[in-house]
């Protein structure tokens, strides 16, 4: 009979990357007991990667900025798909929440009179993005983890989280195994954050870690939670191509930021024929699709991409604008910078979807369970701007920390999760090491990256989702027979087998919203339906468990009040 | 391309045992890649630490050809034609699994310096100028190859009473931060041992990230030290001068 580690906490913290940091200190400093868990070790989350820096409309550079400016260019690049009210409360507040970064510690970069400085980026009309270099997130998460140390915040690292409980309607705890020795652990909890990230390990090219396999999502769906716009996945149209070995790794958007200039094959800057006007700084739904295009009709590069060019920049300030990418392909591509230019081609890079949130609390549709950070969807419509995402997880982590908090005060009576429900859970997380034989999870992982990659990537068409459905189907079929050898202790083979759980659920709810959007609107293009059309504008995707089955339905928008309405009709 | 041999440590804190594989490895292919591809063909329990794989978290840190490293950085086109790749895991903390090592100490060492502490009355205008030298700093991530190879601790073991390079760097940034106000110097003197270092460099060769520790971030806090408690003229003249 299994024993298991319990721990009792008034608010939860399930992730460790700038939304779970920042919920996790928000939650404490409201004076409740804050427990956070993460599967990797502390300061590793997907945030450290985070390159190009963090959108906040404080005019540091561009004067004429403010939120309203920063709210039309948020909405404008999530082609009007956003949760008008989350894009609002992001505008407002970011720019409150980096300078209290500064207050922790964090050194941005400067302007000549010691403010912030701010960079531009796709999408973003006003220079917006405070930055360091083009290390911006290893910034943002040592500044959070060294203040929930400094909090007191006890963490439990490399804890996997496979299961929320619930008594009831109420989310009541969550059972995680340690990474390093396979034991279980019961969280209880009066309320919990979700703050996993997102999807990328479903697709083959992709910029996103190992951490990617939508743990969070899965979770929630499994719990009944309702997830909105998951045919919204972000293709980054810049990642390397060349090696092999690194082909999807991310090159930042910075790099056009400070001017590197897209080429095709016979040296044409080729944005000219897409969008004269932005040029390189159009939004990534628009460049990934020209790149996509340029390739296809035989203008691409020896290796399947298109060329980003920095060489008519100056070298040195290229290596100190740019120290990492310079780096980056220095060190893994053999190519100097500053002197040869890049190989570029598309990578599956962020989750606009996830979860269904009350915008000014982030409440998912499950008492006591909120959601923050690349988890939670609606923020960014159907293309997030570069930038935005930390901004996003700072602005959202707090208020998901504030109203936890507060969730946990007035419902003290906390409910311990049935022992039922734990039994089941380990049941089923410890059955892939009965089996005698059974598919490798490594090969399933596999498979479903090409379905994904092939199937439901940048360019869509009816027949192509279809058929991924049906393999998705079958893949989930030869799931149930997944074998896992070896002990617990530190077992990865162990770990993906759980993850494919997640992974194959949202890769259904990504082909089911894609196939049900007869449209292209942002990063979503269906080649057999090539405009944007004004009918779906309105219309929000809802995918939620029912039964065994996955269930789709369709949601009005919420509307702008006139207001805000008004912002937009004046710039027409 | 032809194959390589890889041979990796592979058992607990207890027991080693040498596995050799043949990897048929690509263009452009770190040792990460290779390790990877052992888990998804050969043995898929091999344990591995690693999160980003593009040099920017710190997790995947191992000794390669005796040599610590990030194994998603580290090329196999650099190493001779038909020379056989060892991975060793880091030897300075305990093994968990095969390639995983507990390196939890280091975070509890992080824990006993002091935080960041600006005055009340700040303002938040800095010089970029001032900053550059602590940004070097702040290009850590933490991937302790630094501790891993520091002979006080690698061969003496002196983890309660030395913090370690990666501590040190830490507190350089802390205190060479335009707009700090705490001193560590009394940590640095007693618990965090910084007499220890002898100044060997090891540290700072192996820094993925390049900051210059020793140079940089020791031997200023060296200098710090001597001012501070050994140098009764110096000590006389921050009396008088108020700083
Ligand atoms: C290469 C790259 C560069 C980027 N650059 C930028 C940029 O310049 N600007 C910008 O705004 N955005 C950028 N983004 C996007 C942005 O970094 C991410 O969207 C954001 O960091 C996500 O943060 P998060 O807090 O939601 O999740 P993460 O930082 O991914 O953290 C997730 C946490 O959840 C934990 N977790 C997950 N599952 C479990 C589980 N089952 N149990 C326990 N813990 C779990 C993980 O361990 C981790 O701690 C970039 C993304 C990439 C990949
Ligand atoms: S210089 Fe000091 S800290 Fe660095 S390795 Fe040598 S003894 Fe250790
Ligand atoms: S100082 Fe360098 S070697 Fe040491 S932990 Fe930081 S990045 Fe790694
Ligand atoms: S995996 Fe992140 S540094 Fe190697």
């Amino acid at each position: 009979m299994e024993t298991f580690e319990k721990h009792e906490h008034d608010v939860l913290v399930i992730g460790a990357g700038g939304a779970g940091l920042r919920a996790a200190i928000e939650a404490k400093a409201q004076g409740v007991n804050v427990g956070l868990v993460c599967k990797s070790l502390l300061g590793k989350a997907h945030t450290v990667m985070a390159e190009g820096g963090v959108a906040a409309a404080m005019g540091n550079v561009d004067p004429q900025d403010n939120w309203q400016v920063h709210f039309k260019d948020t909405m404008a690049g999530g082609k009007m798909m956003n949760n008008w009210r989350m894009a609002q409360l992001h505008a407002q507040q970011a720019p409150e929440r980096v300078l209290e970064l500064e207050k922790w510690g964090a050194l941005f970069d400067r302007t000549p009179s010691g403010t912030i400085l701010q960079r531009a980026f796709g999408g973003h009309t006003c220079k917006r993005l405070a930055h360091v270099g083009d290390r911006t997130g290893l910034e943002i998460i040592r500044t959070l983890q060294e203040r929930a140390v400094e909090a007191q915040v006890p963490v439990y690292m490399e804890c996997t989280v496979t299961h929320l409980l619930r008594a009831g309607d109420r989310v009541c705890g969550a059972l995680a195994y340690w990474r390093s020795n396979g034991k279980f652990v019961v969280f209880t909890a009066k309320s919990i954050i979700l703050a996993t990230g997102g999807v990328g390990k479903s697709f083959r090219i992709t910029s996103n870690s190992w951490e990617y396999t939508s743990d969070g999502l899965g979770m929630a769906y499994a719990l009944g939670a309702e997830l909105i716009d998951m045919e919204f996945v972000q293709f980054h149209p810049t990642g390397m191509v060349w090696p092999p070995g690194v082909k999807g790794l991310l090159v930042t958007e910075a790099v056009r930021g400070e001017g590197g200039r897209l080429t095709n094959n016979k040296g044409e800057r080729f944005m000219e024929r897409y969008d004269p006007k932005r040029m390189e700084l159009s939004t990534r739904d628009q460049v990934a699709r020209a790149i996509y295009t340029e390739v296809k009709e035989g203008r691409g590069s020896e290796h399947g991409g298109v060329f980003l060019d920095v060489t008519h920049l100056d070298g040195e300030s290229v290596k100190k604008k740019l120290p990492s990418m310079y780096h980056q392909f220095k060190d893994l591509a053999d190519v100097d910078i500053t002197k040869q230019p890049m190989e570029v081609g598309p990578t599956t890079h962020y989750m606009m979807g996830g979860l269904r949130v009350d915008a000014e609390t982030t409440a998912t549709t499950i008492p006591g369970l909120f959601a923050a950070g690349e988890v939670a969807g609606g923020m960014h419509g159907g293309n997030r701007l570069g930038g935005n995402s930390l901004s996003d997880l700072l602005v959202f982590g707090r208020l998901a920390g504030i109203h936890a908090a507060e969730f946990s005060r007035q419902n003290k009576q906390g409910i311990t999760p049935p022992d039922v429900e734990i039994q089941a859970a380990t049941r089923q997380m410890l059955e892939p090491f009965d089996r005698k034989e059974g598919a490798s999870p490594y090969e399933i992982h596999d498979e479903l990256q090409d379905v994904m990659q092939n199937l439901v990537g940048i360019m869509r068409i009816e027949e192509d989702i279809k058929t991924a459905l049906t393999k998705l189907e079958g893949l989930k079929q030869r799931l149930k027979t997944v074998r896992v050898t070896g002990s617990r202790i530190y077992n990865p083979g162990w770990h993906l087998a759980y993850d494919l759980r997640n992974l194959l659920n949202t890769s259904e709810a990504i082909a089911r919203s894609a196939l049900a959007r007869e449209e292209s609107r942002g990063a979503h293009t269906r080649l057999d339906h090539p405009k944007l059309s004004p009918e779906w504008e309105k219309i929000t995707h809802v995918i939620q468990k029912d039964g065994d089955g996955m269930n789709l339905s369709q949601m009005p928008k919420p509307q702008m009040p006139p207001e805000l309405a008004k912002l937009f009709e004046e710039s027409h | 391309m032809p194959d390589v041999t890889f041979r990796i440590s592979t058992g607990s804190a207890e027991q080693n045992e040498e596995k050799t594989y043949r990897v048929p490895v690509a263009e452009g292919w770190v040792v990460l890649d290779a390790v990877h591809y052992i888990q998804a063909h050969e043995a898929p329990d091999l344990a591995v630490r690693w999160n980003c794989k593009a040099a920017k978290c710190g997790s995947c840190s191992a000794e390669v050809n005796g040599k610590p490293k990030l194994m998603c950085k580290t090329r196999l086109d650099d190493f001779a034609d038909g020379e056989e790749i060892v991975v060793y895991p880091l030897k300075t903390f305990p093994r968990i699994k095969d390639l995983v090592t507990d390196v939890s100490w280091n975070y509890e060492v992080a824990k006993k310096i002091k935080p960041f502490t600006p005055a009340k009355d700040t303002k938040w205008s800095m010089d970029q100028r001032d900053m550059d030298r602590v940004q070097e700093f702040r290009k850590c991530i933490e991937c302790f190859l630094c501790q891993d190879v520091c002979h006080v601790l690698r061969n003496h073991d002196k983890k309660p009473e030395f913090a370690g390079p990666r501590s040190f760097v830490r507190i350089a940034n802390l205190e060479m931060h335009p707009l700090d106000t705490a001193s560590r110097l009394d940590f640095l003197k007693n618990e965090g041992g910084l007499g220890y270092c002898n100044i060997t460099k090891c540290c700072t060769e192996v820094c993925p990230e390049d900051i210059h520790i020793t140079d940089n971030a020791i031997i200023p806090l060296k200098e710090r030290l001597v001012d501070e408690y050994y140098d009764p003229i110096a000590k006389l003249f921050k009396v008088f001068s108020g700083k």
